[in-house]
């Protein structure tokens, strides 16, 4: 194992800022992503509800 | 004669925008269990079993996601030219939107390989930023992404918007071998790639393994999002059709 305790996981040898940094922007993104494609699909959906 | 004539029949069964969109429905919820097992998997290697890189700390980390994000970049860019392409050649609606769905994410993708090598750049070249040929080229890729989102967008007539989008796609795809290839091509900042099909890489095996679980990953991912968008397309186009009232969201 790599880590001593969580608070030297969390602070990745100092470079805690620049690795979280980077994987919490592509885990928000790719959280919204599909959020806002799901809400898309739904806004398709019920209009396709309306017309039929 | 007729054996291939039935296996082109079957084939093309699903590109058929009803056919597709019954089809994507149901491979949508186990892309997303496989994202969620390959990325569990990829990051746990890639945290706990990968030792701290001896010249650049635990910053290396990084590449879990900067590479794979980088690869999607490229990698969609030249499936979203191809299937813009082929809508083009042979007037086939469904390929045209799956180009149209796969432009946003390939953005994402370029826009977390920016981020994250700007964020990697600064400790360990000193800078978020230099104007070098691989990050000059990837921004390049960046705004042809967003070209190609609102040329599409910005025609109302959804075939002419498709040929205009094509074209664009199509001319733009020159740029992906030059990011590519142009570490080797210029003296650049950005190190030269890790794997190469020729060489072994130069990588401890842990380091490569969670990489490449991280890259499957991403691929499930565009998968299932592509997918998603896609439908939500032909849901768009085809909502006054009776075909659609009768499969599930």
């Amino acid at each position: 194992m790599t880590w001593g305790s969580a608070a030297e996981f969390f602070a990745m040898g100092g470079y805690g800022f620049y690795v979280w940094g980077s994987f919490g922007v592509a885990a928000a993104c790719m959280l919204v992503e599909p959020l806002l494609v799901i809400r898309r699909h739904r806004a398709a959906r019920s209009e396709t509800g309306e017309n039929s | 004669m007729t054996s291939t004539m039935q296996a082109n029949t079957r084939f093309f069964t699903f590109a058929s925008p009803p056919r597709f969109y019954a089809l994507a429905g149901k491979l949508i919820p186990w892309l997303w269990i496989a994202t969620a097992l390959l990325a569990y998997a990829g990051l746990y290697i890639g945290f706990f079993e990968a030792p701290t890189d001896a010249t650049q700390g635990d910053a290396y980390r990084i590449i879990f996601i900067h590479v794979p994000a980088a690869w999607m970049s490229m990698l969609l860019y030249m499936v979203m030219a191809f299937w813009a392409a082929i809508g083009w050649a042979f007037n086939a609606r469904l390929a045209s939107m799956v180009a149209r769905a796969i432009a946003p994410t390939g953005a994402m993708f370029t826009v977390i390989a920016l981020w994250s090598g700007a964020l990697w750049g600064k400790p360990t070249w000193g800078t978020w930023w230099v104007w070098d040929a691989r990050l000059t080229s990837e921004l390049i890729l960046l705004f042809l992404y967003l070209g190609y989102m609102a040329l599409v967008n910005a025609i109302d007539d959804i075939r002419r918007a498709d040929q205009a989008g094509a074209l664009l796609a199509v001319i733009g795809s020159v740029n992906v071998p030059i990011i590519y290839f142009s570490v080797k091509w210029w003296n650049t900042l950005h190190q030269g790639a890790t794997i190469s099909a020729t060489a072994a890489p130069k990588m401890v095996a842990t380091m490569l393994t969670a990489m490449l679980l991280m890259t499957l990953a991403c691929w499930a991912y565009a998968f299932a999002v592509v997918f998603t968008r896609t439908r939500a397309i032909i849901a768009e186009r085809e909502r006054d059709a009776k075909w659609l009232s009768g499969v599930s969201p």
